[in-house]
């Protein structure tokens, strides 16, 4: 639909993309080009930029130089093309945000009844397909306050499904996890990578990103080091950051 | 644990004074302080309001007689105190509207009843209630607003001065935290300036300067005209007290809101809004309690409020020196309105914190 000829493989294309914060360089010309139905996972050094990266995919930031396109859609300071995008576009938190005044249903129905403009009727169906998916259903009447982080963060990951988007972006999904319940979370991601969706996840779960990502990149100070796929990025680093890097987070 | 359960619960009268009361020597002495000055007070206000006191008396020279409290006072005035200067013999209208107003906001304390039914029913309820109150149709006969007064008219000034500064200081509160400077700015502005200025002022100006400034021939009503000064006073401390609300939300409440496609508008009224006033609620009926007592301030531009028409009914030569049955009268009718209002905001933080139960 929106994807012209020339970008209908390509999901996210970032051309010489740059941030700063003030004086900080928090994004250092960035290329990046994601295809349709890739697996993406970012990692590196806190306030290496790879946060702000993805969140400038849904404009959370804007980028101050270089194109952006997300499904053929540029990310100008045009509302309604950010509008677009972030229609298109699903984000999961790592504090996963979910609004804590409605019910685990409201959260999922409200975007696709008020944004999508779907009856409440098809849209709590549309929820609870969802909630199942996420292996979740029988906690839709409860409020967010009453479940596990666990089960928040799958609450959130189906309510951005509930927009059936083309991407999601994972931002550090289960760092703010008690470590029992990271498995439950990084289920769910595996599954929905299984069934093609295309993924950009900033995470230090490498196990994960072993089993699913078709491209592993290290990010450190605003720049893209190396990005390669799992088995080369984790045998066979060619830069000594990314070496140290994995070397710290492996190591216990 | 097990074992200090119990303990506690079989705590008898004894145990509880001493542990509430007498725990230290300090406490102690706070204790017996108090305790003396409820005896040296007591005794005398129960003689005075009660044990003297005058229930029922045509005639102002049994009060006299009596060392005790005249609440024959009250008897014989309460229908000037409550309705002011609004014809005698017809205060039957201004008393259907009181009850109509009090069922209104009767109805409205069920939080489940909230929606666009019952704005709409407020809107036919205020309506009726100015027809009644105005009259010149249907047989009634026409009051000029100038004679309206009492609790009628405290109670509408506080209940209209609400309904509309309340929303208005909703817009205030999101324009002050606005990306737009001008909108920003304007907003800052006049909260700032309205807050700098005493309602009193305010009163003045809208009730003198406002005319000066209006041409020639062209009057507006002068009830309105204090209705409008506290409206836009009250909005700009309402503005404050939202502002303080949606501070308390995270930012990943409108970056989720965002991320999910909701605009502007619709991020603020589904999610930041409703967790804002739910937190801003003990400040916001802060503001209530006060606009409500500050609604007697329009005495001084010449409208017959409760506190005015009280002062205007023991005007009455025979009955005059019973001054302080009056004031007790309408402070206690001011009491249980506030204490209302105090108890209902509780009722409603309670309702909306157990809902998510926290």
């Amino acid at each position: 639909m929106a994807a012209s000829a020339a970008s209908a493989g390509t999901m996210v294309q970032m051309q010489g993309v740059h941030k700063w914060y003030g004086q900080l360089h928090v994004l250092n010309d960035i290329n990046l080009d994601v295809a349709r139905g890739e697996r993406v996972v970012i990692c590196g050094p806190s306030g290496s930029g790879k946060s702000t990266l993805i969140r400038c995919i849904n404009r959370l930031e804007e980028h101050q130089q270089g194109r952006l396109l997300v499904d053929g859609v540029e990310l100008t300071n045009d509302l309604k093309n950010i509008d677009t995008v972030r229609r298109e576009v699903g984000m999961v938190f790592q504090h996963f945000n979910l609004f804590p005044h409605l019910t685990v249903l409201e959260n999922c129905t409200l975007s696709p009844m008020w944004v999508r403009g779907r009856p409440r009727r098809d849209a709590e169906d549309l929820a609870m397909q969802y909630l199942e998916r996420v292996r979740i259903p029988e906690q839709a009447a409860k409020y967010p306050g009453q479940l596990s982080g666990g089960q928040q963060q799958r609450v959130a990951i189906a309510r951005s499904l509930c927009m059936q988007p083309n991407i999601m972006l994972f931002d550090e999904p289960t760092s703010a996890l008690d470590p029992e319940m990271i498995s439950e979370v990084l289920d769910v991601m595996i599954d929905l990578a299984e069934s093609g969706m295309t993924m950009l996840c900033v995470t230090h779960e490498m196990g994960f990103a072993r089993q699913v990502a078709n491209r592993v990149m290290f990010m450190d100070a605003g720049e893209i080091i190396e990005a390669s796929p799992p088995e080369a990025f984790f045998n066979n680093p060619q830069s000594e950051r990314t070496r140290l890097f994995l070397s710290q987070i492996l190591s216990h | 644990m097990a074992e200090t359960a119990p303990v506690r619960v079989r705590l008898g009268a004894v145990a509880w004074l001493r542990a509430n009361l007498f725990n230290s020597w300090f406490n102690t002495i706070l204790t017996l302080l108090a305790l003396f000055l409820l005896a040296r007070v007591l005794p005398s206000l129960l003689d005075w309001g009660l044990v003297h006191a005058v229930w029922w008396a045509a005639d102002p020279d049994v009060c006299k007689e009596a060392s005790g409290a005249c609440w024959a006072m009250i008897h014989e005035k309460h229908r000037l105190i409550l309705f002011g200067r609004y014809p005698y013999e017809e205060h039957w209208r201004p008393l259907l509207g009181l009850v109509l107003l009090v069922g209104m906001i009767g109805v409205s304390c069920n939080h489940n009843a909230w929606g666009l039914r019952l704005a709409e029913a407020w809107a036919v309820a205020l309506a009726a209630w100015l027809v009644l109150m105005w009259g010149g149709v249907a047989g009634l006969t026409f009051v000029p607003n100038n004679l309206w007064g009492g609790l009628p008219l405290t109670l509408i000034l506080t209940v209209i001065g609400l309904a509309v500064a309340f929303p208005l200081s909703i817009f205030l509160a999101l324009g002050r935290r606005s990306r737009m400077p001008v909108i920003r700015i304007l907003c800052r502005v006049y909260i700032e300036l309205i807050r700098g200025v005493p309602l009193i002022s305010l009163l003045f100006m809208a009730s003198f300067m406002l005319p000066l400034f209006l041409p020639a021939g062209v009057g507006i009503d002068e009830v309105l005209r204090a209705q409008a000064a506290i409206i836009l006073f009250s909005a700009a401390y309402l503005a404050e007290a939202v502002r303080g609300g949606l501070q308390a939300i995270p930012r990943g409440q409108y970056e989720a809101a965002h991320a999910l496609g909701l605009s502007y508008w619709q991020a603020r009224r589904k999610i930041i809004l409703p967790q804002a006033i739910t937190v801003a609620i003990p400040a916001i009926v802060n503001i209530f309690i006060g606009l409500f007592k500050d609604t007697s301030l329009v005495a001084i531009v010449s409208l017959t409020d409760l506190l005015l028409a009280m002062r205007q009914a023991i005007a009455d030569p025979l009955w005059r020196r019973f001054f302080i049955e009056g004031y007790v009268f309408i402070a206690v009718i001011y009491f249980i309105v506030c204490f209302f209002m105090s108890k209902y905001s509780q009722y409603l933080e309670t309702q909306f914190r157990s809902e998510q139960q926290h």
